[in-house]
């Protein structure tokens, strides 16, 4: 059988070589000017005037801060979904309440919002004629065109990461772990730390991962409740902006290069971390002779 | 201990799994419960876990009342149906968790005496360092008694325990649980829908429908003196013969059987295929064979009787019996219950 499968394959639709060229033509075409070419422009603007000039606008003070703000953004922003995505996943798929199936999709939501309307309704929430903005003002606590603002609109961008890549592996999984555990006597923390974590911690770090460069590279919610102070409330995708409108071509590549370049590593941290199996069972040594 | 289920009753929301069910289990003893898939049995054995909360009722272990201990103080050993066994820790790993979780601080030189112990116990030497998707079903489950078993349960709970097994591992394993429970001693409680793994098993056989008890008793009691046709079909293969009561005697075509305190009136005479006998002359019920399935330990007959109704007995192998015979079905023993 297997020696007239490859003398006579079944033919498949599509499956003329001129077709399948065809298809292979476009789709590499388009990868070209969509993906390679923008990428490959960032490397040579941003070096077109040489490495001292590249150097100069990485350490320039406002480039820098827009980096640390950035950071500072991802290093709040990231554990903090990360611990909503944990309660929210293991909420929903190992009680039953009322209103789950709600939660569910509330969870999505910041995924089908546009970020700017987000950054618009955090305006009208804690801007000055918003909702709790007489009160905040009264205490003197700066939320809008600050850090916190940065931070809160780039929680609500990200929320929805981790949750969204644990829920499914955690319903597979079922409760029967957590029930097992718990009958031999574990607390729920052990339950937790012994028993779920390492069954969905591949998973976890992909939501983590994914939801890291988000916040890094979050624009539209973060522009509208930033103010775009240079230097002080500008992350790093808002500096970009800035110097492009000031027409520092080069400044603007070098920063944008940055991100690249974080964006790159995600993308090998990524693949590195599905090669070890997130989401799925690590591949396992033959079962052994059934000898039971 | 001693476990003691008190009126207890369990409703998932509108549907009523457990309706009223009280049940005694002696120390040391090994009871099955056993009913089709919907009869509450789980569910039962989930709330003398702390699994489940029952929603009235009172369960107790020896003179305590259990009802509101959570799962986590109750001191059960619980095997699942699929085994649950952790993947990311070895088998030995998954037998020890139990332990070093304890409340009950244990020397690690400890724990590794016991899992070695246990893993004797559950003849698994030499494969304490597997993972669970290395080793067999049969194996797994296994391995998942004996992570029960580590925490000194006062009572062992198994929830379909051969269910994803083949037969054979099945059989081997059921011998096997029999001989542990004896050597143990603990008081153990399953559940199970295959009526001949709870009376090949069990001391005492408790037979569940709808969420309530049918009945209860030894396999010979349960097996020689079936309560109502439904313990009668589910126990095993059963003929059902139209008949009518007259003054103690059920009366059905070509057959008539003594029944006491019976009304008169429309009953079902139940009949074990091993309880008819296959004759060409009568008296009996006349009827004609329509199959004839020939198995390892014998040849099962099925035949239609003149009134329509579908029989089926087992003959001798050497008997000479062929499809579209002609002959007579008589009674050797048979049940009647009213309709």
């Amino acid at each position: 059988m297997r020696r007239l499968n490859t003398h006579r394959k079944p033919p498949r639709v599509g499956d003329q070589p001129l077709f399948r060229r065809l298809l292979i033509g476009i789709v590499l075409v388009l990868v070209a000017l969509i993906i390679v070419a923008p990428l490959v422009i960032i490397g040579v603007e941003a070096s077109a005037k040489g490495w001292a000039v590249y150097r100069d606008t990485i350490i320039h003070p406002d480039t820098r801060h827009a980096i640390m703000l950035t950071v500072l953004a991802a290093l709040v922003a990231v554990p903090v979904n990360t611990a909503f995505g944990i309660a929210a996943a293991w909420a929903i798929t190992k009680f039953d309440f009322w209103g789950k199936r709600f939660l569910l999709v509330l969870i999505e939501i910041p995924f089908s919002v546009s970020p700017i309307v987000a950054g618009v309704a955090y305006l009208f929430v804690y801007g000055l004629q918003g909702i709790f903005g007489p009160t905040l003002d009264a205490w003197d606590i700066k939320i809008l065109f600050a850090i916190p603002g940065i931070i809160l609109a780039s929680m609500f961008v990200t929320a929805p990461f981790v949750a969204r890549e644990l829920i499914p592996l955690m319903q597979a999984q079922g409760r029967d772990l957590e029930e097992a555990a718990t009958s031999l006597g574990a607390s729920g923390w052990r339950t937790f730390f012994s028993v779920t974590l390492p069954n969905v911690k591949w998973a976890l770090l992909y939501g983590v991962i994914l939801c890291n460069a988000r916040v890094m590279g979050e624009f539209g919610a973060v522009s509208v409740v930033s103010g775009n102070i240079r230097g002080q409330t500008n992350t790093l995708p808002l500096h970009i902006e800035l110097l492009y409108h000031d027409y520092q071509a080069t400044g603007a590549f070098a920063s944008a290069s940055i991100l690249a370049t974080i964006a790159v590593l995600t993308i090998i941290a990524k693949v590195a971390l599905e090669r070890q199996g997130a989401g799925r069972v690590r591949p396992q040594a033959k079962p052994a002779e059934s000898n039971s | 201990m001693k476990i003691r289920l008190d009126h207890v009753v369990k409703t998932f929301e509108t549907f009523r799994a457990v309706r009223d069910v009280s049940l005694e289990i002696e120390s040391g003893e090994l009871v099955a419960l056993l009913g089709p898939s919907g009869s509450g049995k789980t569910t039962i054995l989930r709330m003398v876990a702390g699994l489940e909360y029952s929603d009235g009722g009172h369960i107790y272990f020896g003179d305590q009342d259990a009802t509101d201990i959570p799962v986590r103080d109750r001191g059960v050993g619980f095997v699942f149906q699929h085994y649950a066994l952790f993947p990311h820790m070895t088998v030995a790993q998954n037998i020890a968790f139990g332990m070093k979780v304890s409340k009950v601080k244990r020397e690690k030189a400890a724990i590794d005496a016991r899992v070695t112990d246990l893993l004797r116990l559950v003849r698994l030497e030499g494969l304490g360092d597997r993972f669970p998707a290395q080793i067999s079903g049969g194996q797994r489950q296994r391995v998942a008694l004996a992570r029960a078993l580590a925490v000194d349960p006062k009572v062992l709970l198994l929830d379909e325990p051969f269910g994803a097994l083949d037969a054979n591992v099945r059989r081997d394993l059921r011998r096997w649980l029999r001989e542990i429970h004896s050597e143990l001693g603990i008081t153990t409680l399953f559940v199970t829908h295959d009526q001949e793994e709870a009376l090949d098993l069990a001391d005492r056989v408790v037979i569940l429908k709808d969420g309530q008890i049918v009945q209860q008793g030894t396999p010979e009691e349960v097996c020689r003196d079936p309560q109502s046709a439904f313990v009668m079909k589910f126990l095993g293969d059963a003929n059902v013969i139209a008949a009518e009561v007259r003054d103690g005697k059920a009366y059905a075509s070509g057959a008539a059987i003594e029944v006491a305190g019976l009304a008169d009136g429309k009953a079902e005479l139940y009949a074990r295929p091993a309880d008819l006998d296959w004759s060409l002359q009568g008296p009996g019920i006349p009827a004609s064979i329509t199959r004839v399935l020939d198995r390892p330990d014998g040849r099962r007959v099925l035949a239609t009787a003149e009134t329509g109704e579908h029989l089926e007995f087992d003959v001798e192998p050497e008997r000479v019996v062929k499809a579209g015979d002609g002959g007579f079905v008589t009674l050797r023993r048979a049940k009647v219950f009213a309709v």
